[in-house]
């Protein structure tokens, strides 16, 4: 199938272009509205953005592949990041990542994203959240959990309708 | 009106600057600046200054002809500047020298610029260990694999390993596997788990082939070299990522399994693909022919080559090739048809024979083809060839030698010119003997198919009227070839002869570069270099005698040819003189 | 007893405060970006002349601001380096890719009081002559990005930002960009390649020094968050005023992100040095002691790539006595004053000023486990020492910490780490990466040790238990 832009999306595109001298540094932002719009980055999608910055193909590619955030496939309708580093492993972050991936059916022991067999959620254990002080500390899409109890956690995936 | 030959194209460069360093505890003098990958002239580097105090620093990722990008890190080196006090004068040693204050940190010598009165230690422990570190870490998730490795003999991981490498690995953990035998293009192949992600394949692709084809996916020990998926690596310098290789991650599919490097015998010699002449070495073992490598002249090729005329070569090991000399169909010696052409040309009356010889023979060639072409009055041409041209080395003009037949006065500024002539001669019956070299003259346009099995260079031979219903009309007809063709079936004399990988003689390249090439492999059969059965018959014809050796025929012409005035055989070198064209 | 000093967050946590531009201005926001476009050419002795920027710029060094980023160099010295000669536009970056694990002060002031960071930098911009800056926040933080951007569009309503700023002829434009998920974006030229849209890999120095060569080639100034809001602050009040914050050569204050097993983790701004690592971790205002019934096992003083300091630890700290000459005192880890020398001197560094804190609770291999699985997962994998080495040194300690280790791995971690810090690599990530292994092994080695020898023994056993069993097996069908 092939990638389908929306015009919201060229004319985002097409503005964050202008914040730029050079062409090849919006990159990374395209990338990001892309995946905003369709969660997920497709081969045909690293070409639309290659051609739309005068670029090749891998050049786009090296920056898809290098960046966790940015996903190759599709993900699951919530995507969970539940920190992993020190501070809040201190606080408890394996145990609340074991919760999740137990309640949900996933690999407590995988650490990259794994998505549930009904494509609603995507968990991954990520690195530091930079907000270290209230561990442990989670993300669902771009909302940020502070403090996440096992309590908080079962909250937080009941919410996710 | 004789011109001399030059070295050098260009005007003499403004001087640079000097400065003095010391390369472990040896003071030498350095040019301040130094032709950077591009050729502009930028800070010398520490690397640099330790090649020309003749220090070997080892490296990966360091090419002279790329980009530096530091990132392998095996030349790191210790280094030292003279100390300054806080009124910012040097401080002196009480013995009157300048006080070094040494670098508490190393430095890359590839990307570190050199400055007056810098001391660079590559011998220290400190810096063997280094070495040792970054190797270590090289060969942990390296598959050790050197037994099947096509690498194996001329890989820079083996070489570091006896100076720095350990008798055993400590390391016990399980190693980072990526794909292997991955087919990267047409022409190459991948084993990610032998990269060392030095990043020369991407650099020459993106900086010199101008096709910026490959990258590195994923992160940290994950990386891998790639192309985009679904757009293979295919433009006309792949080939050259092998050579820059390091390592044994890419190979040539065409090299691949077919031989160990250190059995080949490397001959030097020159590309004949196009006009551009590109320097050559030709991996030979046991008469046969392996491989072409590009090797270094800044002057023609830098250090690279395309891939059509690197792969050009299979043709030499044709199994019909002409091996035999023929008369009237039938087996014959050397000896035979040489006397009974020669006694066919003395009684040949002024103007009734032509030449056409071919723009792939060699300079010597050709100037004796001139003895004959002037004792018997003879109309000459040549064919021309030509083809597509990048803007890197591929010259559309595909003969080799166009401007050595020129010079010698085969043929003239616009190439063909006479070819009308001479087939309006053989119709009307004034020309009776046509004496051709190398060229197929029934083959009229010539198809791309037809051309590849001799060729993978494409390239356009005009039509001139030469057919073989006119050549059939010749009392003589005398072909000398290397591979059989229709114009060799029509011939009442076929003279085998030999590939430029046979024997040896020289080239003018399309700016006038003189460069010589060196026997790599025996030619097959009864076949005879040209410019040695041409020596004969030069001899028999005209009388003039002398030269049995390519050294003393090359000179000779040196002489005698005026491009040529002053050129010694020896002193052509392994990378050639320009001459005024 | 050491207390709070608010400059940076002086507002951020009152009750009501939020982070738009008209409750920034309400609380005297962008005063000080008015007053440094007023700023008059000042006539010097020599007859030269000294414009607004270059005051400002003076007035950076005088008040001896030093980064708040992790390397603590001055800011003054880093704007003085910058190619003002090339003629290619001058751009300035703030690195807001806050990603030093510990550290969570860049979030507070970006979410809370984005106009701050918005004015110190269109202020850093005025003073280096800069017409196009960015902000690169970290991909994790989307909402701070909306928050920012929002901030920018108010400021470009208001005129502080665009074309001719308040009628100056000073022009600006900022924007945000994102990052997506790496660590080595905080290094200042793999921050400058992700931006250009490359992989962030790291450049070498020589000879891209970003001063010089940075952003598209062009002489660049990458400054931290806390920095750029530094800049505002020592304009209003002026460098030698805000010099007297802090301790000498330690100036201003730093917000502290303290995290792990005290009773109240938190960001605490203090004036830089005023306050001891004792205070900051069981003052009642800090950090209010460690949870009942536990023992002080380590601390990382600076972030995670900061070198271990363990409990009770002694170091030889130079001070002056009362006439002034300088004294080596035997100072324990928890007293050293919390600053950028102090630490230095301790063998460790204030880094990003984020304490994490490590009770008796703590098994110290797993830790250390922990931020080496975080820094194999970062490393960029440009050079060989770090790609290798990081991967290497965490897959011996997931061996470690999962039944599978040997008593000679400390010594084993300890040489893989030794490869990699101390110039060998492009960038600092390779410190990072080894000098917790480093000090980890060397202050608690006994219990790496421990733990290698207790699964050396326990498999010993496992393979004796098989042919144990056989042996018996074979003796009863004899009999």
């Amino acid at each position: 199938m092939s990638f389908q832009p929306t015009p919201e999306l060229e004319a985002e595109v097409n503005e964050l272009i202008t914040h730029y001298p050079v062409k090849r540094a919006a990159s990374l932002m395209v990338l990001h509205a892309i995946q905003e719009q369709f969660g997920w980055i497709s081969s045909e999608a690293v070409q639309w953005t290659a051609k739309k910055l005068e670029l090749q193909p891998i050049n786009v590619f090296e920056i898809l592949t290098f960046y966790p955030m940015l996903r190759q496939e599709p993900q699951g309708k919530y995507a969970i990041k539940v920190c992993r580093t020190l501070s809040c492993a201190l606080g408890g972050a394996y145990e609340l990542h074991h919760h999740f991936c137990e309640k949900l059916g996933l690999d407590a022991h995988k650490h990259g994203p794994q998505t549930t067999k009904d494509g609603k959620f995507t968990v991954e254990f990520v690195e530091c959240l930079a907000s270290c002080g209230t561990a442990p500390v989670m993300m669902v899409g771009d909302k940020f959990y502070e403090g996440v109890s096992h309590a908080k956690a079962d909250e937080i995936v009941g919410g996710c309708k | 009106m004789s011109t001399a030959a030059t070295t050098e194209t260009k005007p003499a460069a403004p001087a640079i600057e000097k400065i003095k360093v010391k390369v472990d505890g040896r003071e030498i003098e350095v040019p301040r600046l130094t032709a950077d990958w591009s050729g502009k002239l930028t800070p010398t580097t520490m690397i640099q200054a330790c090649e020309l105090a003749k220090t070997d620093v080892p490296h990966y990722c360091w090419h002279p002809k790329l980009p530096v990008v530091g990132n392998c890190r095996m030349c790191l080196v210790e280094f030292g500047t003279p100390a300054m006090g806080p009124d910012r004068k040097p401080v002196m040693n009480p013995d009157g020298t300048p006080k070094i204050a040494k670098s508490p940190r190393p430095a890359i010598s590839c990307a570190t610029p050199i400055s007056p009165g810098m001391e660079i230690y590559t011998k220290t422990p400190a810096v063997k260990q280094m070495r040792e570190g970054v190797l270590e870490s090289l060969l942990i998730n390296h598959p050790l694999d050197c037994p099947i490795c096509d690498q194996a003999g001329e890989c820079k991981l083996q070489e570091y390993s006896v100076d720095y490498g350990q008798s055993a690995s400590r390391f016990v953990e399980a190693k980072v596997h990526k794909p292997k035998a991955v087919d990267l293009g047409p022409r190459i192949m991948l084993d990610a788990e032998r990269c060392i992600l030095c990043t020369r394949c991407i650099r020459f692709t993106r900086d010199i082939a101008g096709d910026d084809a490959l990258g590195i996916i994923n992160r940290g020990s994950y990386n891998t070299i790639a192309t985009f998926p679904g757009m293979p690596f295919d433009n006309n310098y792949t080939l050259n990522t092998v050579d820059v290789c390091p390592v044994g991650a890419l190979t040539s599919k065409d090299f691949r399994f077919q031989m160990r490097a250190w059995f080949l015998k490397e001959t030097k010699s020159v590309c004949t693909s196009c006009a551009t002449g590109c320097n050559i070495l030709i991996g030979s073992r046991e008469e046969k022919i392996y491989r072409y490598t590009p090797r270094d002249n800044d002057a023609v090729n830098a250090s690279w080559m395309c891939d059509a005329g690197r792969l050009n070569y299979k043709w030499i090991g044709r199994a019909d090739r002409l091996k035999d000399v023929l008369v009237r169909g039938q087996k014959s010696t050397w000896t035979a048809a040489l006397n009974e052409i020669s006694d066919k040309l003395k009684k040949a009356p002024a103007g009734s024979v032509a030449i056409i010889a071919s723009a792939r023979q060699t300079n010597e060639e050709l100037w004796l083809l001139s003895k004959l072409k002037a004792k018997l009055s003879a109309i000459s041409d040549s064919i021309a060839r030509s083809g597509a041209e990048d803007k890197l080395l591929v010259c559309d003009d595909k003969n080799p030698n166009i401007n050595g037949a020129r010079l010698t006065g085969m043929c003239f500024t616009e190439v063909g010119i006479n070819l009308v002539k001479i087939a309006d001669g053989i119709e009307s019956g004034k020309i009776k003997t046509l004496i051709v070299f190398g060229e197929n003259l029934v083959k009229h346009g010539v198809s791309a198919k037809t051309l590849s099995e001799k060729e993978t260079v494409s390239e356009v031979v005009e039509q001139h009227g030469l057919t073989a219903e006119l050549l059939a009309k010749l009392d003589t007809l005398i072909v000398s070839d290397i591979l059989p063709n229709e114009t060799t079936k029509l011939a009442h004399y076929v003279l085998p002869g030999c590939a430029h990988a046979e024997k040896r003689g020289s080239f003018t390249n399309t700016n006038g570069r003189v460069q010589k090439f060196m026997k790599a492999v025996e030619a097959p059969g009864d076949a005879r270099a040209e410019w040695e059965f041409l020596h004969d018959l030069v001899h028999n014809v005209t009388g003039q005698n002398g030269f049995v050796t390519i050294e003393g025929l090359f000179n000779q012409m040196a002489k005698e040819v005026s491009a040529f005035n002053g050129l010694t055989w020896s002193a052509l070198g392994d990378t050639g003189v320009t001459v005024q064209i | 007893m050491a207390q709070e000093y608010k400059l940076i967050l002086k507002h951020a946590d009152e009750p009501g405060y939020t982070p738009d531009i008209e409750c920034y201005l309400r609380h005297g926001g962008y005063d000080a970006l008015k007053k440094a476009l007023a700023i008059q050419p000042k006539d010097l002795a020599d007859g030269k002349k000294l414009s607004g920027a270059e005051q400002i710029r003076e007035d950076v060094k005088v008040s001896g601001l030093r980064g708040r980023g992790g390397a603590g160099f001055s800011c003054g010295l880093k704007w003085s380096f910058v190619d003002r000669k090339s003629g290619k536009p001058i751009y300035l970056i703030c690195n807001a890719d806050e990603s030093e694990p510990g550290t969570f002060k860049d979030r507070q002031i970006m979410h809370k009081d984005p106009h701050q960071l918005i004015e110190g930098m269109i202020i850093s911009c005025f003073a280096n002559d800069v017409k196009l800056a960015y902000i690169y926040i970290r991909g994790e933080m989307p909402e701070g990005a909306k928050i920012l951007n929002r901030a920018i569009k108010e400021a470009r309503a208001k005129n502080f930002l665009g074309k001719n700023i308040l009628g100056t002829g000073y022009d600006l434009e900022i924007y945000v960009h994102r990052g997506a998920g790496a660590y080595i974006c905080g290094e200042e030229t793999g921050l400058i390649e992700s931006l250009e849209g490359k992989r962030p890999y790291p450049r070498i120095k020589p000879p891209y020094f970003p001063a010089i060569l940075g952003l598209w080639m062009c002489p660049t100034i990458v400054n931290n968050v806390e920095t750029l809001c530094n800049v505002k602050h020592i304009v209003a009040m002026g460098g030698a005023e805000f010099a007297k914050l802090g301790t000498p050569n330690n100036t201003g204050t730093r917000i502290v992100s303290l995290s792990g097993h005290v009773k109240r983790p938190g960001y605490y701004e203090i004036e830089v040095g005023k306050a001891t690592l004792r205070e900051l971790l069981y003052d009642k205002n800090f950090g209010g002691g460690l949870l009942d019934g536990r023992q002080l096992k380590a601390i990382i003083p600076g972030g995670s790539s900061s070198k271990v300091l363990k409990a009770g630890e002694k170091f030889k700290l130079k001070k002056k006595d009362a006439e002034g000459k300088e004294i080596l005192v035997e100072t324990d880890m928890l007293d050293l004053p919390y600053d950028f020398d102090s630490l230095a001197q301790a063998g460790t560094m204030s880094g990003s000023s984020a304490i994490i804190v490590m009770d008796d609770s703590v098994d110290i291999v797993k830790a250390l486990a922990n931020l080496s699985e975080f820094y194999a997962h970062e490393s960029c994998g440009q050079c060989t020492p770090c790609r290798e080495g990081s991967l290497w040194m965490n897959k011996t300690l997931q061996r470690l910490t999962h039944g599978e280790g040997r008593a000679q791995d400390a010594d084993y971690l300890v040489k893989i780490a030794d490869n990699i810090p101390g110039g060998r690599t492009i960038c600092a990530f390779g410190e990072a990466c080894s000098w917790p292994v480093q000090s980890f092994v060397a202050k608690f080695k006994d219990e790496f040790v421990a733990k290698g020898a207790a699964d050396e023994a326990r498999r010993a056993k496992e393979i004796s238990a098989p042919a144990d069993a056989e042996q018996k097996q074979l003796e009863a069908a004899h009999h």
